[in-house]
């Protein structure tokens, strides 16, 4: 068991942070009801008022806040707090769309930092360990956000931010860095880099932890990163509405702990939105309980996980959400059920003889979802026979018909045939006119 | 005279069943000056094998995959058949009875007399099976 950061609150009886959760969350309604205009309309639209909320259970009466609320009301309109009383901006990049500003007033820097010092300390980090800083630094919350929580639990901050990755590499091994904090694909790059250099990141550096998020990443990648660089792969998770990252897998790598004294999560049904039992895959929904400058309340994030109550090995009572397993804004619904582009990934990864890209076409013949999906053959698997070929396209669709629960047919094109992706993947055509 | 002089190099390539896939293969190879000595396309559902006999497989093998196809070799024999009525099947029945299994054949009939090229579950047994026979094979330096 690894000590804990702060083990009153970590190792609280379930009983009492639910109990700590509903004052928290009651002070919260008020205060939005009283202070914020716009909750205060949502809440008259949705006809609830602040003595609604008799119990924990009742955040359910709540409404919805959206990406778009904060878009909406661009640059600090959502804001509760005054500018003299902000010391911090963050900005997303906007990619899908306007940016999205996040302030941060002292208190709410303070909880952050305490987040993730818990979160490090989780996963065995702390004083004596030199942390590289590979996040970005400036308007994108990663690398500020992991800078003053190393900092906090004592551990050395190597500040080295994204790029330049040679030096990345030299200062790693001159510096003695043991942990890592950086996108899973940005460390993949300094491991083939490295080896480029001559340099093993396994046998010629201290590295031992990598603290990996910030993008979507599988199980299956775990596995390579960890026995290809020979460390540890923890996932971290947060976005810049919540604060930037806060949340990360302690070490049994089975999910991150959310701090149940910060954040309140939902489990929800895409499609109903009512509340799914524990351990079944939705939409996530947060609340942020402490937060002063942008309060959150039910904020429909996009994220697709699953949400696991039962108290860790670890000690720690806080509940633990699963790896995400894809966006809300990415699934699919075939005849009925659930797909989500992600699960597809996560069976071709386990199929050598294809590679990795695909693309998904769903159309509709008669009345019924048809889903097809390319995948390329890989050079090595190629075979000259026709029945080898038809029998990697009939072990495809027989993988994904066991993972998605739905029959698909596969078609299989020609190596680099499937559009690449930098960036944000766009693998779904979806030709049905409804 | 050898076993491995009668095995000759098909190049054979994964392609997708549209249009303009084939011209894509045979431009690629006229480039490089490669001539095509025989050929067929295996089709399946949505996707074929091209399969060729070429003057310079090395090439052609380097060419192809260079542009992204998948590309293989694959083992094959040639043998000469009579042009006429029953020349199959001398040759079909010396395998027959030799328990080889074709996994396909193609064919062409030119002046200089008529082809059989074969893809067999076991080579080795299938060139002693034919020389055997009474049947002629057809050396591997004649196409490459």
């Amino acid at each position: 068991m690894t000590r804990a950061w702060d083990p009153r609150i970590e190792e609280m009886p379930v009983e009492s942070l639910k109990k700590l959760q509903y004052t928290l969350l009651k002070t919260l309604v008020y205060r939005l009801y009283s202070f914020s205009p716009f909750y205060h309309r949502r809440m008259e639209e949705w006809g609830v008022h602040p003595d609604d909320i008799r119990s924990l259970d009742d955040i359910r009466k709540l409404p919805f806040m959206y990406k778009k609320d904060l878009r909406d009301n661009y640059p600090d309109k959502l804001f509760l707090a005054s500018q003299e009383d902000l010391v911090r901006y963050h900005v997303s990049s906007g990619t899908t769309g306007k940016p999205t500003v996040v302030g941060y007033t002292e208190r709410d820097l303070e909880n952050w930092t305490v987040s993730l010092a818990r979160a490090l300390v989780s996963c065995g980090l702390g004083r004596g360990d030199v942390i590289q800083v590979s996040y970005g630094y400036g308007l994108f919350t990663g690398g500020l956000g992991l800078h003053y929580g190393a900092e906090r639990i004592g551990a050395t901050v190597l500040p080295m931010s994204v790029g330049n990755t040679e030096r990345q590499i030299e200062l790693m091994q001159d510096l003695g860095a043991t942990a890592i904090a950086c996108t899973p694909s940005y460390l993949l790059h300094i491991g083939e880099v490295a080896e480029k250099m001559g340099v093993s990141i396994r046998d010629d550096t201290r590295l031992r932890t990598g603290i990996l998020g910030a993008e979507p990443w599988s199980e299956n990648m775990r596995q390579r990163i960890q026995n290809w660089l020979g460390i540890k792969a923890y996932d971290i998770y947060g976005t810049s509405e919540l604060s930037g990252p806060m949340f990360c897998e302690c070490s049994e790598q089975k999910g991150f702990h959310v701090w149940g004294d910060l954040a309140y999560v939902e489990i929800l049904d895409p499609k109903t939105q009512e509340p799914l039992p524990p351990g079944e895959r939705g939409e996530m929904v947060i609340t942020m309980l402490q937060k002063e400058a942008l309060p959150l309340v039910r904020y429909r994030i996009g994220d697709i996980s699953a949400l696991d109550e039962s108290v860790c090995p670890c000690g720690r009572t806080h509940p633990r959400v699963q790896r995400i397993t894809g966006r809300v804004d990415d699934m699919l619904i075939i005849r009925g059920i659930n797909v989500f582009p992600s699960q597809i990934e996560y069976a071709l990864m386990t199929i050598p003889e294809v590679g990795q890209h695909f693309q998904i076409i769903v159309d509709r013949k008669g009345a019924l979802d048809d889903m097809l999906v390319q995948v390329e053959v890989s050079p090595e698997a190629f075979s000259d026979k026709i029945t080898d070929l038809m029998a990697i396209r009939k072990k495809v669709e027989h993988k994904l018909r066991n993972i998605l629960n739905v029959g698909v047919n596969v078609e299989l094109v020609e190596p680099g045939s499937l559009p690449r992706f930098e960036g944000k993947a766009k693998r779904v055509i979806d030709r049905r006119k409804i | 005279m050898g076993v491995d002089s009668f095995v000759i190099k098909q190049i054979s390539v994964f392609s997708e069943n549209k249009p303009g896939r084939l011209a894509a293969i045979a431009k690629a190879l006229q480039e490089e000056k490669i001539n095509i000595l025989a050929f067929s396309i295996a089709e399946a559902d949505g996707f074929g094998v091209v399969r060729a006999l070429v003057d310079k497989p090395q090439r052609a093998h380097e060419k192809l995959g260079k542009m992204g196809f998948n590309v293989a070799f694959t083992d094959v024999i040639a043998v000469q058949m009579k042009d006429e009525p029953g020349g199959l099947y001398e040759i079909a029945k010396i395998l027959g009875q030799g328990g080889i299994n074709i996994e396909y054949a193609y064919a062409y009939s030119g002046k200089g007399g008529a082809v059989l090229i074969l893809r067999v579950d076991n080579t080795e047994a299938a060139i002693a099976a034919i020389q055997k026979g009474g049947a002629k094979l057809l050396e591997s330096s004649l196409f490459q």
